[in-house]
């Protein structure tokens, strides 16, 4: 009770100030900050929060809480903040299942979603929203970027692995959707497993002349770090997930020159990234990942189309949403007829400068890249 | 009327009393958090027939919340989409309405925990604790890795089912579903207690070989025990999808499992409303935590050990003193 | 299939086996000796992995970090006993599951507090790098092959401990019978809080080991924990003998399933859909295995004798 009467108070003095907000604007974020993957959490809150401050921005109320990676918490959260906080606007989660959970609901109550990470197919597909919009990626695309780079790259027999869930499973059919030659194996592993030695193993009996695979969070610094140690060659290309600033760090040398598909890259060549790359260090003394490059943009969307229209004028807002009006880390970005990105997938390898491992683009996977979904998507 | 009953109408009233405290705060998530504490503590007033009772101490039951949460996520997803279900021998498109689903659930999960039982009850102790986990684990692999339901992206349902005669989109009637269910599950936990076969249930925990000396083989009522205790908690787990809306094989971790054992222990072991406390108790600590700290993990430990320590015999225990065991 | 691959993954499995059997040969000890369920092994294990990789990043040496792990782990160990765990040993089960479940949340919330939610970095030393040859023209990584060395080390000091020391003897006598070895004059306190954290300390190492090759990230310990106790169920728990042949049986089982059964499905479902059920039913593999042990052995395959 307190925190609305506190809302509404903050909110009387904005239009008594008359700022350029038509109506101030709640957003509840759920992430993840506690256990093994509150790294990306962490990183979408920090650049989601940056891109306010620099904004010098009051009148965007910000509830922050934790989801612990379970499916069932992020729904009570979002009753929470929808029913409690009187949230507008939704964003923060960072995994596939969690947001299959969350954001049917948050949509069918008339609230905005807007994703800063998951893209799974069927929100881009068969059971997208109007209110849903997603800023990061769907998530088959930088694994169909990642199949598009091996056949550029000339690759006869790559070998493919990945756990076996929905998102391992879409993340090898991306890859192949892009990638229509021959393979030598087709591997899923165990969601969560630590030891790829059986793995590793195979790869080196296959024959392979590539290989690729999709070990989000702990499972590719394992995988990474026992394929460096094995001794075995082949040159290894992932997506940007297993080579990020966050888990550089933990996987040491042995990502040094891998090939990993992004559509962001802390050397990405425009102002606006730059900008973003330089204040995130000098506000959180590390490297930006590409989640944190996410968050930034989520907010950047929010301010840009807050600037424009009342949240509470769901239409105009929405309108204003689809303009993608904002400077994005990106470069050139808009919105599909799904509210999917448009976007270019650039492909990056892992460089050390100085001391610190981080990523270099080398070249542009797919330009203007759109994902298949949308032709099932009736909004 | 003894102390620990009237801890019990306390409990009773005061889980009544939020939602209604809420309505008229215009608070509704807090009706959202009540449902969450009556479902929870059906599932552990489940978990407690085997427990509580006969001392068999599964940590596998989140496997019975999960299909009783799959069931009512399949069931509703045919019927939405009118796909049939099977179509041998007689076609079948799922079902919108609760007591279908409920029967259901039920049913489904004391069909799969007959086997489960079964072959469980041959061990003893810390053996039997272990392999009602390997069931569990075998269960979340397979869901996590089955795609006609969304694997580990789970299962959302449309629209909450119905219940005929009321609309249980309303938070407060959906609320009052439950509750409704909760006492009628504790009533049923109470009458069996009383019975001769919970006396039997209860003389087996404590002295197996003086109840084989009066000609009551244990295994059996224990079969029986672990077998209603799965279908309750199944009938939970089909709640719980319904306020969620959503069901996912996070249901079924081990980790849930572990949870409704600290649900129990929590409220006090051995007591009929000690699943109502324990479930009372931890959603609000999750919730105040929750919203105070990002590190709530640390602090909700803390209480949980602090609890073990120095408050034997959980909530209850503390309130109404030392149980008379029977 | 070659031989060579054949043999390389029967060492992948003993290597995963040796793994486990230094988490659950403590797990097993604790059990056996004080009768205590301890959810927060895994705890250990993650203390482990960090305080190896905090000191290998600060002063450059594996071995260092090596040694900081054991002495990380059996300190925690050894705080916990004190502290909590010494008053749980008249309790029942109930009671320890609850409060080292506890502990589980304290431990990792408490880690991430200290070491900040990103992984950690930790390479394996420079001297085990590499790979050797072996007969039958397979390659096998030094360093795994150091883990199997060090897993027989420690079945071999900890059998050595056990029958041949004056600790082991009282070990032995608490095993079998608690109230006669404080009768007999024996610190029962103290013994209690040298085996826990003896096993704390080898949780800390095994993760220390495999944290160079893994992951060093808050939340590591617990699948491996989940494991150990489906290993010391199988061997039958108190049992050392039975944790070190449930190991094996359990990397082995797990490792050959990984590798075999999506080839075989693959025969009859083609290579897609084989990989996908074959992946399914390897993930479930162990727990059919150890479900169909206990239906027949209830107490495990080597019962304590107490």
């Amino acid at each position: 009770m307190k925190k609305i009467l506190a809302a509404s108070v903050l909110g009387l003095s904005l239009s008594a100030s008359g700022l350029a907000y038509a109506e101030p604007v709640k957003v509840g974020m759920i992430t993840t900050l506690s256990g093994g993957g509150a790294g990306l959490g962490v990183d979408v809150r920090d650049g989601f929060l940056l891109a306010l401050k620099q904004a010098g921005n009051t009148e965007i109320e910000v509830v922050v809480e934790d989801d612990a990676m379970k499916p069932e918490t992020a729904v009570q959260l979002a009753d929470k903040m929808i029913q409690s906080d009187q949230v507008d606007i939704l964003t923060g989660i960072i995994w596939s299942n969690l947001a299959m959970a969350v954001v049917p609901s948050v949509t069918a109550q008339d609230k905005f979603y807007l994703s800063p990470n998951a893209g799974p197919s069927p929100l881009a597909g068969a059971k997208c929203h109007k209110n849903y919009f997603n800023v990061a990626w769907q998530n088959d695309s930088l694994h169909e970027a990642a199949g598009a780079y091996a056949t550029k790259a000339g690759y006869k027999k790559p070998f493919i692995l990945a756990p076996n869930y929905p998102a391992g499973t879409d993340a090898l059919t991306g890859f192949k959707r892009f990638y229509t030659g021959e393979l030598a194996n087709e591997v899923y592993t165990k969601l969560g497993a630590t030891d790829y030695a059986a793995e590793i193993s195979q790869i080196r009996a296959s024959g392979a002349d590539a290989v690729y695979f999709f070990l989000p969070g702990g499972m590719g610094i394992a995988f990474m770090k026992q394929y460096a140690q094995s001794g075995v060659n082949i040159p290894v290309v992932g997506p940007a997930f297993s080579f990020s600033q966050d888990v550089l760090g933990a996987m040491g040398d042995a990502a040094l020159g891998v090939k990993n598909t992004a559509q962001w890259s802390p050397d990405l060549d425009n102002a606006t990234s730059k900008a973003f790359v330089e204040s995130f260090k000098a506000e959180y003394g590390r490297i930006p990942s590409l989640y944190a490059s996410q968050g930034f943009d989520t907010a950047n969307l929010i301010l840009s189309a807050a600037a424009k229209a009342s949240v509470k004028d769901a239409d105009a807002f929405r309108a204003a949403l689809e303009a993608a009006d904002f400077k994005s880390t990106r470069g050139d970005f808009k919105f599909a007829p799904n509210h999917h990105p448009i976007h270019d997938v650039y492909v990056r390898e892992v460089v050390k400068e100085g001391d610190v491992l981080t990523n270099k683009i080398v070249g542009v996977a797919l330009e203007d890249h759109q994902d298949v979904y949308a032709a099932e998507c009736k909004m | 009327m003894s102390r620990e009953r009237a801890i019990n109408l306390l409990l009773a009233g005061l889980l009544l009393s939020v939602p209604l405290a809420a309505l008229a705060l215009g608070e509704l998530f807090y009706i959202t958090l009540a449902t969450r504490m009556a479902i929870l503590a059906l599932a552990a007033v489940g978990l407690n027939f085997a427990l509580g009772l006969g001392g068999l101490v599964s940590f596998g039951h989140a496997a019975f919340f999960g299909i009783g949460g799959y069931v009512a996520g399949i069931f509703s997803s045919h019927a939405f989409n009118q796909t049939p279900l099977f179509s041998w021998p007689f076609e079948f498109f799922g079902s919108d309405q609760m007591p279908a689903i409920w029967l259901a659930a039920m049913l489904i999960s004391a069909l799969i925990a007959l086997p489960i039982g079964a072959i469980s009850l041959r061990t003893a102790g810390v053996y039997f604790i272990m392999i009602t986990l390997a069931f569990a684990q075998m269960i979340y692999y397979f869901a996590i890795s089955w795609p006609a339901y969304g694997g580990e992206d789970g299962l959302s349902i449309v629209v909450r089912n119905g219940f005929p005669g009321v609309n249980t989109a309303v938070p407060l009637i959906f609320f009052l579903v439950c509750y409704v269910l909760l006492l009628a599950a504790l009533a049923l936990f109470a009458l069996v207690r009383d019975s001769r076969f919970g006396a039997a249930l209860q003389a087996g925990r404590q002295n197996e070989t003086r109840l084989a000396a009066v000609g009551i083989a244990p295994f059996r009522i224990r079969l029986a025990a672990f077998t209603i205790s799965a279908a309750i908690t199944g009938l939970a787990g089909a709640l719980l999808a319904d306020l969620n809306r959503f069901v996912s094989p996070s249901m079924l971790s081990w980790q849930m499992s572990g949870e409704l054992i600290v649900l129990i222990i929590l409220g006090g072991t051995g007591r009929l409303f000690g699943p109502v406390a324990g479930a009372m108790l931890f959603v609000l600590f999750e919730f105040v935590l929750g919203g105070l700290t990002e590190r709530w993990q640390f602090f909700l430990g803390l209480i949980l050990l602090g609890v073990v320590l120095f408050a034997r015999g959980g909530l209850i225990g503390v309130l109404a003193g030392k149980a008379r065991h029977g | 299939m070659s031989t060579a691959l054949i043999i390389e993954q029967l060492l992948n499995g003993l290597q995963f086996g040796v793994m486990l059997f230094l988490m659950a040969a403590g797990l097993t000890l604790i059990f056996g000796v004080m009768g205590l369920i301890n959810l927060a092994h895994g705890s250990f294990y993650m203390i482990g992995a960090f305080a190896c990789a905090a000191v290998a990043a600060a002063t450059g040496s594996f071995w260092l970090g090596l040694a900081a792990s054991l002495a990380a782990a059996a300190a925690a160990g050894a705080l916990v006993e004190l502290a909590v765990i010494r008053r749980l040993y008249d309790r029942d089960h109930l009671d320890q599951v609850l409060a080292t479940f506890a502990l589980i949340l304290i431990f990792s919330e408490g880690t991430r507090w200290l070491f900040g939610s990103f992984p950690l970095y930790l390479d394996i030393p420079q001297v085990l790098s590499g790979a050797v040859d072996l007969p039958g023209g397979a390659r096998y990584q030094l360093y795994r092959l150091a883990i199997i060395g060090v897993g027989v080390l420690v079945a071999l000091g900890l059998y050595y401990l056990i029958a041949r020391t004056r600790l082991g003897m009282r070990i032995r006598a608490g095993q079998s019978d608690r109230e006669m070895i404080a009768a007999l004059g024996v610190d029962i306190g103290t013994l209690y809080t040298m085996v826990f954290a003896l096993g704390a300390a080898l949780a800390g190492l095994a993760g220390a080991l495999v944290g160079a090759l893994q992951s060093v990230q808050v939340g590591m310990g617990e699948p491996v924990l989940i494991l150990a106790f489906v290993v010391i169920v199988i061997g039958g728990i108190g049992s050392i003998k039975g944790a070190l042949v449930g190991a094996v049986l359990v990397g082995l089982t797990d490792t050959l399933g990984r590798f075999l059964l999506p080839k075989l499905f693959a025969a009859f479902l083609g290579p897609s859909e084989g990989a996908t059920v074959g992946a399914a039913l390897a993930s479930m593999l162990i727990y059919i295995v150890m479900a169909l042990i206990l239906a027949f052995r209830p107490k495990g395959l080597f019962p304590a004798t107490a």
